[in-house]
């Protein structure tokens, strides 16, 4: 506890390049989550769970000899067909009652998927060794798994692809539409309930391919679920619906932060300086907000 | 029909202090009922009644606990080394020191867990709809997280609470437990349902109506919102502090603030009695006391699975909950006027 980062230098650099790596990857889930909220206006709970039930599907293919890495592609297939089912099955019948019925909903799923994870796949923490090897810096003062990068680089490459497809393609403009407003682009001969299952859908798939970076730079658990929801929720309110370059930032930033925290509190305090740290974005939210209600009086 | 009343509680109240005596092995099942009630009942008053979904009385509920057992140790012997030491048994209470520290533990784990609500309420009841839902079940792990990483009070390892002291009888522990936890139970019972005949009761049940409404009406709505978090507060730490010694083993994720079982047990509790209503968490607590306790053991290792499917049908398929649903068939029953040609329209469109 004798703040290191302050004492070596090195350490700020390490923890910085180590936070944006990770950010990135929070901000390919966020981005899934933003997708889905502005859409079907649905908080999905389950969403960190989606991201673990992707990374076992990597460590799968690993146990079986094949390298983890193409689960980056095999991963967001499944996904896909698992988001699809669990819309069919629990979202649609939520998607326009009360915001409060669809977070307890998509908790049931989160505490069903944790505990379904945990009967197949076992309590323990694992990883899905790539065998990418490191990259030194500085000396070799700075050391970064090529993992880490490779990751970075996969999740930048599936967010730069994901919002081509949005704008270009007839599903995008859809998608696009309906999140605008659902009844208009009813009116004009848009399947809502198809955008919305596609929606969900493509969230899912992008918590596989998370899921299966994830599983290959760091470690994955059935109960991890939780703080990566938190994670996504807390940037997407930072950044905003729909603001794509803001939710890359707040993702970096965030990863940052949890860095610092690990090395200047302590690992046992990082995912519980991760939820202060939503409490704290939602209490500022709040002030921020009741003096623009006070300007209006 | 004030007649009829009295002599359900009074049934109630019989049935209940017979209860050990008939239920001699479920004694400690009939505690955590009377707990789980408490807990239903003090949700309702923000979900149900205020309209502020709540995830984080599981707060006070913990934070009542730890306080509680810490405050029985502490006043004794120091709590480091008794935390320390843990499983051995170092210290011994002796049946008075049991008794004093357990009340003085349990004032506090009152009187504490509602001075936090007062002053994180300002700040955290400004949110509306889910922000508040997401913060409140942020608010709830973090102090979990943290509670985990404190060494003075077990972190990782957990907190063994003071052993029931030999007292003679070997019955006594349940039934201390019991009656303690019933206590609560009735006490919590009556303030609420004397809170809910007041003008107090409209004014939350107007927050949850149109908040901006009425606060153009001239109530200040903050004010109301805070004492109403502070009145589940009292009651949640008093619970848990009660839950801390029955339990006897605190641990920070599994035990206290355990967001994954208790926190959702208690809304799903209200849910399934249905929300707004003084009764409705009372029966959803009972049935699904009842259910989970009989039914568990068929689940056994798949408790969690279970669980998760009965949130996710409870809330899609019956939102309204038993009471909702009594309302909708007796109507009479709950005082509201029906009109005979109405009824028979609705009828004849089914």
């Amino acid at each position: 506890m004798d703040f290191l980062v302050f004492q070596y230098p090195m350490i700020t650099v390490q923890a910085c390049l180590d936070g944006i790596l990770l950010g990135v990857l929070f901000a390919l889930i966020a981005y899934g989550m933003a997708l889905q909220w502005g859409v079907m206006n649905i908080i999905n709970i389950a969403q960190g769970d989606l991201v673990i039930l992707g990374g076992y599907i990597a460590y799968f293919m690993y146990l079986y000899g094949i390298h983890p890495a193409w689960g980056v592609i095999v991963a967001p297939v499944i996904m896909y067909f698992v988001g699809i089912a669990i819309y069919k099955l629990v979202i649609n019948k939520v998607v326009d009652r009360d915001l409060f019925i669809s977070i307890l909903a998509t908790f049931g799923i989160s505490i069903l998927f944790m505990q379904l994870m945990n009967f197949a796949f076992g309590a323990d923490v694992v990883l899905a060794n790539s065998g990418y090897g490191t990259t030194m810096l500085f000396d070799s003062n700075v050391v970064l798994p090529n993992s880490k990068i490779f990751s970075a680089f996969i999740s930048i490459l599936f967010a730069v692809c994901l919002v081509i497809y949005m704008k270009k393609s007839k599903l995008g403009r859809a998608i696009r539409a309906t999140a605008q407003n659902a009844r208009a682009a009813k009116i004009l001969g848009v399947d809502t309930e198809k955008v919305y299952a596609a929606t969900f859908g493509i969230n899912a798939a992008l918590c596989g391919v998370a899921g299966a970076l994830i599983s290959i730079t760091f470690t994955i658990h059935p109960y991890m679920g939780l703080p990566y929801t938190i994670r996504s929720f807390m940037i997407v309110i930072v950044a905003g619906l729909g603001n794509l370059p803001g939710v890359a930032m707040s993702g970096m930033g965030l990863g940052v932060f949890e860095e610092f925290a690990d090395y200047i509190l302590g690992t046992e305090f990082r995912i519980g300086s991760v939820f202060l740290l939503l409490v704290l974005i939602l209490v500022y939210r709040r002030f921020k907000l009741s003096r623009k209600r006070e300007y209006l009086k | 029909m004030n007649k009829n009343n009295l002599i359900i509680y009074i049934g109630i109240l019989i049935f209940g202090l017979a209860a050990p005596y008939v239920f001699p092995a479920f004694k400690v099942q009939l505690s955590i009922l009377c707990i789980l009630i408490v807990l239903a009942i003090t949700w309702n008053i923000q979900g149900g009644e205020m309209g502020y979904n709540t995830f984080g009385n599981i707060l006070f509920y913990g934070l009542g606990m730890y306080l509680c057992a810490s405050v029985q140790v502490g006043m004794f012997f120091p709590l480091a080394e008794w935390t320390e030491s843990g499983g051995e048994k170092t210290f011994v209470h002796t049946p008075a020191q049991f008794f004093q520290g357990m009340a003085a533990g349990l004032v506090v784990a009152a009187i504490v867990p509602t001075i936090v609500a007062g002053l994180i309420g300002y700040a955290i009841l400004g949110l509306r709809g889910h922000y508040f839902a997401i913060c409140t079940l942020g608010l709830g792990v973090a102090a979990g997280e943290i509670s985990g990483g404190i060494e003075i009070i077990g972190a990782g390892q957990g907190f063994t609470t003071p052993p029931f002291p030999n007292v003679g009888s070997l019955e006594a522990r349940g039934e201390f437990f019991y009656f303690l936890s019933f206590l609560v139970l009735v006490l919590t019972f009556i303030a609420v349902k004397a809170i809910y005949t007041t003008r107090f009761k409209l004014i939350l049940n107007a927050i949850r109506d149109n908040e901006d409404k009425a606060e153009a009406m001239g109530i200040e709505t903050m004010k109301y919102k805070i004492i109403g978090w502070m009145i589940s507060a009292f009651f949640c730490g008093l619970a848990g502090g009660i839950m801390g010694g029955l339990v006897g083993y605190i641990d920070s994720t599994d035990v206290a603030f355990d967001g994954r079982e208790m926190g959702v047990f208690m809304v799903l509790m209200a849910i399934l009695g249905g929300k707004g209503t003084l009764w409705g968490p009372v029966i959803g607590a009972t049935v699904f006391h009842i259910f989970k306790e009989g039914f568990w053991t068929f689940f056994l290792g798949w408790q969690y699975v279970a669980l998760g499917v009965l949130i996710v049908v409870i809330v899609i398929y019956f939102p309204e909950g038993i009471m909702g649903w009594l309302r909708e068939k007796y109507p009479e029953r709950f005082g509201e006027v029906v009109d005979e040609a109405d009824r028979k329209a609705q009828v004849e469109i089914k």
